[in-house]
């Protein structure tokens, strides 16, 4: 598989509708976390006393149970989500490049120790380790970041070793190495570059999965208390799904609107970077 | 068959004694002092602070403190909640048959109903069908598992009064064998099928995927060619062959299957083991934590093992050596 242009994906693009609107969502609540703190209508940690008030004017979304503006939560959570999501995609996709091009790069018994790791860190409960951790040594943000890079690389390892174990052993590699190229140079400008496209479908799949992690963390009460999250208002929700709907509807509705836009992104770039039939051979 | 078996069970081994570490890494690194991890944020008697000290041998270098550590967890010591004021093992186990009877429930709605509807999108790729139940696919994938069991608890509990709002039973006294299952049942439903809808969305996709990748191959034309009916050749003889990486993914989901268990039961309040994490969680109880993490973990990894196996009696090929 080549490289392809930019053109070229942007016309197979446009034949996934679906997966344009995603992407046009995935755009949009990365714009609403960078904008959305600033265009809040009010600070949304603020109380007040107009508590339980339905949506309408003054609180467009309503307030919570100790009177804080739901908008203002809603647009002050999309921030936390989204550097959460990306940060993690972006930690677990470094990790899982690393392990994988190892294992398919020196083959052997690296291979089989990393393939073996990789398999484990499969099978165990992973949300439940980061449970664990984040309960004992707290939610901070950064360690919620790192813990979910560092759970989430498996998928990312086994692609990528198989993207080097099947273009270890084509011309251009055996050409540089017989040039003298040594390994690092060899994986990092001629083997890497050629398995970017399936890396970055299956990093951006990462996005959403860790955003839904970040969000069940905070629903079971793990909160960073200087932060508002979605999945915290939607904790505080539960006690209130009889007098006030909309305490759980915004906010569950902003987090399942962004797993899902990131989801379809994440679909049409498979369609556009790896089409099928022209995967890696 | 067996040495097939032996082989895998041996490779568990590894793993789990990873864990084992794991567990005392997380002990060792924990902010404070290591006896608060070991006996909970609750108010213990000293004299056993104390004891839990020299029993774990804290005071010793930490190659003693793994090795007595390790020994405790394997002689099924796992601490004592002071929350509940009863050993972390026996807890865990009580809770056990609940979080089972709810995962099982989903594993069979998520598994039989993903695979019907999963035949039903890849007979006619690109059907209005199909295409209906792709998006509804992407839908369940992208649903919040504890926003959906809120909106389900909102809408046909709390509105309509369909269901039972929370726990596993009512709290009537001397009903019959047969009326008490199905209020379980009753009350199962709604937990059940929240836990179910992001597995039975994945597996509509991979049984299609799977159906539509084998649907070219040249059996299947034999199959038609001998002229047989439609729904034979499809059930038959196409299925099954799909079906392997189904079944592949939902032992791999078995762990994913746990995550959503606990937050499925914290909607529901739901009396299994995911609710006890929580409970465990809210109060600080590190011993309960731990030992919860652990036995969850063996009991993933055990129900990962039986869906290798499973998949090793169904493809003759893996167990017959020649490792992929």
């Amino acid at each position: 598989m080549g490289r392809v242009s930019l053109r070229e994906i942007w016309l197979r693009l446009r034949r996934h509708p679906a997966g344009l609107l995603g992407l046009a969502g995935a755009l949009c609540f990365t714009l609403l976390a960078i904008i959305g703190p600033w265009v809040a209508p009010a600070d949304p940690m603020a109380l007040n006393p107009n508590a339980l008030r339905p949506p309408g004017r003054g609180h467009w979304l309503g307030t919570d149970d100790l009177g804080r503006d739901i908008l203002s939560g809603v647009l002050h959570g999309a921030r936390v989500s989204l550097v959460v999501g990306l940060l993690a995609a972006a930690g677990s996709v470094l990790v899982g490049v690393a392990v994988g091009a190892a294992a398919g790069y020196w083959r052997g018994r690296v291979e089989g120790a990393l393939m073996r790791l990789t398999e484990w860190v499969l099978v165990i409960p992973q949300f439940l380790i980061v449970l664990v951790v984040a309960a004992i040594f707290g939610a901070d943000l950064r360690l919620v970041v790192v813990v979910l890079a560092l759970v989430g690389w498996t998928a990312t390892a086994r692609l990528t070793r198989a993207q080097f174990l099947a273009l270890g052993e084509r011309e251009f590699v055996v050409a540089a190495r017989s040039l003298g190229a040594g390994d690092g140079r060899i994986i990092g400008r001629q083997i890497l570059p050629n398995a970017l496209a399936p890396i970055v479908v299956a990093g951006s799949l990462q996005i959403p999965a860790a955003i839904l992690a970040e969000a069940s963390l905070r629903f079971l009460g793990l909160a960073d208390p200087n932060r508002v999250s979605w999945g915290g208002m939607l904790n505080q929700a539960q006690n209130f799904l009889q007098q006030a709907w909309w305490m759980p509807v915004f906010p569950g509705v902003a987090i399942f609107l962004t797993v899902l836009s990131f989801n379809l992104a994440g679909e049409a770039l498979n369609e556009a970077l790896a089409p099928r039939g022209r995967g890696a051979r | 068959m067996l040495p097939y078996v032996a082989r895998r069970l041996a490779s568990l081994i590894p793993l789990l004694a990873g864990m084992v570490v794991l567990g005392f890494a997380i002990i060792q690194l924990a902010p404070g002092d290591p006896v608060q991890v070991l006996v909970g944020d609750y108010p213990a008697p000293p004299e056993y602070v104390q004891q839990v000290r020299e029993r774990f041998g804290l005071d010793r270098p930490v190659i003693v403190q793994l090795v007595r550590y390790a020994s405790q967890v394997l002689r099924g010591n796992l601490g004592h909640s002071f929350f509940y004021n009863e050993p972390v093992l026996d807890l865990v186990i009580g809770r056990l048959p609940a979080t089972l009877l709810l995962m099982g429930a989903a594993l069979v709605i998520s598994s039989v109903a993903g695979v019907l509807l999963g035949v039903a999108c890849g007979r006619r790729p690109g059907s209005l069908t199909d295409s209906t139940l792709l998006v509804l696919g992407l839908v369940g994938y992208s649903l919040p598992v504890f926003w959906l069991g809120q909106l389900l608890l909102m809408g046909l509990s709390l509105k309509l009064d369909w269901f039972p709002t929370q726990g596993m039973r009512s709290l009537t006294v001397g009903l019959s064998p047969l009326a008490r299952g199905l209020d379980v049942a009753h009350h199962l439903a709604l937990p059940a099928l929240t836990l179910a809808t992001r597995y039975l969305a994945l597996n509509v996709r991979l049984t299609r995927a799977s159906l539509v990748e084998v649907s070219g191959m040249e059996y299947l034309q034999t199959a038609r060619a001998k002229g047989l009916a439609e729904r034979v050749v499809i059930y038959k003889h196409a299925l099954r062959n799909a079906l392997l990486p189904v079944v592949t993914m939902i032992g791999l989901n078995v762990g994913h299957l746990v995550a959503g268990a606990v937050l499925t039961e914290t909607v529901f309040a739901w009396p299994g083991l995911g609710r006890l994490i929580f409970d465990a969680i809210l109060h600080r109880d590190y011993p309960l934590m731990l030992g919860g993490l652990l036995v969850v973990t063996v009991c993933v990894v055990v129900g990962n093992l039986l869906a290798d196996i499973a998949y090793a009696w169904i493809d003759p090929r893996i167990r017959l050596g020649s490792r992929a």
